[in-house]
């Protein structure tokens, strides 16, 4: 059995999530891939906007930061420059960073600069009860898209690759174990890396369009997912609604912060 | 005259001081956005912070400056932005998250006509209501205005010096005149120069509680990331620093915050009076309009007019208690100000005394004879 004990604020529970949400599912993946990454506790800065994967902070044993909706990437970059030996983990949902924290977002990405950034996408604004969001698919239901939402979608991960970003996997909670390594080896890579992970929201999201239980969605996941491999190989049409999963990008590019320190070392005074 | 060592003397801009003033107090962390009039000071500090071992970043927007200075100043870096009308209105979220955790941080407002995009290029005091109730909530700020270059440079120490002790955001309050004048500066002599530093904790991270009461109402520090484990929300929370539904802990949580400011208002409150003492006419003025006033009540006392002036430093918390204590002897006030009256109300609601504004929101500056001729209007 994992020692999860050792990472939680138990005083702190039970938690405000619902039954079936996948925030649990993901916070537990973050903390295994801190344990196999060995980063003492008093490394880590956590640091979320407003949301359901938002509160995660506040159930674990690190230094947490809860800020404002949208804005946890520009505090998080705050604090990664003013402290560079802190491990920077940041936790958003698809509304908070894509939506109110888009902005931040791309160029946080732009900017290389070092922090993990772990997306739970559930297709909606849980906390609020279940507005559309920016990931809400087309024509499904929404508490303000009655009729089915008739907007495009962000594909996340493909708006970090083209915003920047060193280090971008997309997985889903059916797949917990993967969720964990691709954590994890985002922890390790110096720059700005990025991991979506498909969360089931079966109160808000799953009971307007009908999708059935939490258990339905992780279903769905595992039957419409395809590792970012096969699908490589794999016509448009082909993919087409598919879930591509794996690690989607991983080059090196120069990190923000290294870069301002070698700025500093050549001008400062001494 | 006062002799001058040409090594103290300088001649700057408003803005040159205050970045320059905010390095001598102690900022290492500077990040902001591009906006007329205040752009200088940033530009300032890009050259200077990375040669003081120093952080400057340029983020994407007002919003995104605000959050990166609380989160820089959590781990105990002095930390600032400077702005404008419109981008000072886009950091008033955070400015309300700043004063919710308790995180020492200075805004310098250049302000410009508004409300909108309004007058760029053209002075104004726009941003004086912003100031005190921009973000939403009852909430605890202090806001400074100097009126030249030199005050400028001691008020933004001030700003740091207030925001350390007691841990809240500041906002120094310029307008454009005094951000983009050259005057000359004496520099104030190192040791004439007080720098105050946040209080630290002394208790182990064991036993450390982020918000524990402690008799100042100010609690202790410990910065971000050093091995105190504690979380920081912009929910209601209690002593812990986790948040709470509570209602006697939430009542006790915002009396505080609001409690810790004016319990020491008389610390803080700052203000500069001349010809005050037989004077019948008082005029009220702050930041460059203070400037005109001087000016005026110098030339109508060469007249025979009984004025005096009133310079407040610290328009937030305003002086209420001790403009009515001057008010006794005063017929009228005037209060000059390059808006439609922001704090003509407050004057009249300290004194209960008739107040005469002289206002101007065409992008010019109120000239000392537009003041002089209204002290010669009520004299009459």
């Amino acid at each position: 059995m994992f020692p999860y004990e050792k990472y939680l604020r138990l005083d702190k529970f039970p938690h405000i999530w619902c039954t079936g949400c996948g925030c649990g599912i993901i916070m537990k993946a973050m903390l295994r891939a801190i344990e196999h990454s060995k980063i003492p506790k008093d490394s880590i800065a956590l640091v979320s906007g407003i949301g359901c994967s938002s509160r995660t902070p506040g159930y674990v044993d690190f230094n947490t930061l809860h800020t404002t909706h949208g804005r946890a990437i520009a505090f998080a970059t705050g604090l990664k420059l003013a402290k560079p030996e802190l491990k920077i983990i940041v936790v958003s949902g698809d509304g908070d960073a894509t939506a109110i924290g888009g902005n931040h977002f791309i160029h946080a990405a732009r900017r290389n600069i070092d922090m993990t950034v772990i997306i739970y996408n559930n297709y909606i604004y849980g906390m609020t009860g279940g507005q559309a969001s920016p990931t809400t698919p087309l024509g499904k239901k929404a508490s303000t898209a009655p009729y089915g939402s008739i907007e495009p979608t962000f594909d996340i991960s493909g708006l970090a690759i083209a915003a920047g970003a060193t280090f971008v996997a997309r997985s889903t909670c059916y797949h917990a174990v993967q969720i964990d390594k691709f954590i994890q080896k985002g922890l390790l890579k110096k720059g700005f890396s990025l991991i979506e992970v498909l969360s089931p929201c079966p109160i808000y999201y799953a009971r307007p369009n009908r999708e059935g239980t939490s258990v339905d969605m992780l279903r769905w996941y595992k039957e419409n997912s395809i590792p970012i491999e096969v699908a490589r190989k794999m016509s448009d049409t082909e993919k087409e609604r598919k879930i591509i999963t794996g690690i989607l990008h991983n080059i090196e590019r120069a990190e923000f912060c290294e870069e301002y320190r070698k700025l500093v070392k050549r001008v400062s005074k001494n | 005259m006062q002799k001058i060592n040409r090594q103290d003397a300088k001649l700057m801009t408003g803005n040159e001081a205050c970045a320059e003033a905010a390095i001598v107090a102690g900022m290492r962390f500077f990040a902001g956005y591009p906006i007329t009039p205040s752009s200088e000071i940033a530009e300032v500090l890009s050259r200077r912070l990375p040669q003081e071992k120093g952080v400057f970043i340029q983020m994407e927007d007002e919003l995104a400056s605000m959050a990166a200075i609380i989160a820089a100043s959590l781990t105990g870096v002095k930390s600032m932005t400077a702005t404008s009308g419109p981008g000072f209105s886009l950091m008033q979220e955070n400015i309300g998250y700043a004063s919710m955790a308790e995180v020492p941080c200075v805004i310098v407002s250049v302000q410009r006509g508004g409300p909108s995009t309004g007058l760029p290029t053209l002075p104004s005091q726009a941003d004086v209501m912003q100031s005190r109730w921009g973000t939403h909530g009852d909430h605890p700020i202090i806001v400074v205005t100097p009126s030249t270059v030199r005050e400028t440079f001691d008020w933004t120490i001030k700003a740091f010096n207030f925001a350390e002790r007691f841990r809240v955001p500041v906002v120094v309050l310029l307008d454009e005149i005094i951000a983009h004048i050259t005057e000359k500066i004496i520099f104030p002599k190192e040791e004439e120069i007080k720098i105050i530093e946040r209080k630290r904790t002394k208790e182990t991270p064991e036993t450390y509680l982020p918000y524990k009461y402690t008799d100042s109402d100010i609690p202790l520090f410990a910065d971000f990331g050093s091995g105190y484990r504690y979380n920081v929300t912009g929910l209601s929370h209690d002593e812990t620093g986790f948040p709470t539904n509570d209602p006697k802990k939430i009542d006790n949580l915002y009396r505080r915050l609001n409690q810790k400011i004016e319990r020491y208002k008389n610390e803080i409150i700052e203000f500069k009076t001349e010809f005050l003492e037989d004077a019948e006419i008082c005029v009220v003025a702050y930041g460059s309009s203070a400037r005109s006033t001087y000016r005026a009540i110098r030339q109508t006392r060469e007249a025979g007019i009984k004025v005096g002036i009133f310079q407040i430093f610290t328009i937030w918390p305003f002086p209420y208690e001790e403009l009515a204590k001057v008010s006794h002897h005063i017929k009228k006030f005037i209060v000059p100000e390059m808006n439609l009256g922001q704090i003509a109300h407050e004057v009249s609601c300290a004194t209960r005394c008739d107040v005469i504004k002289v206002n101007r929101v065409d992008g010019g500056l109120i000239t000392p004879d537009e003041i002089l001729e209204r002290i010669k209007h009520v004299s009459v």
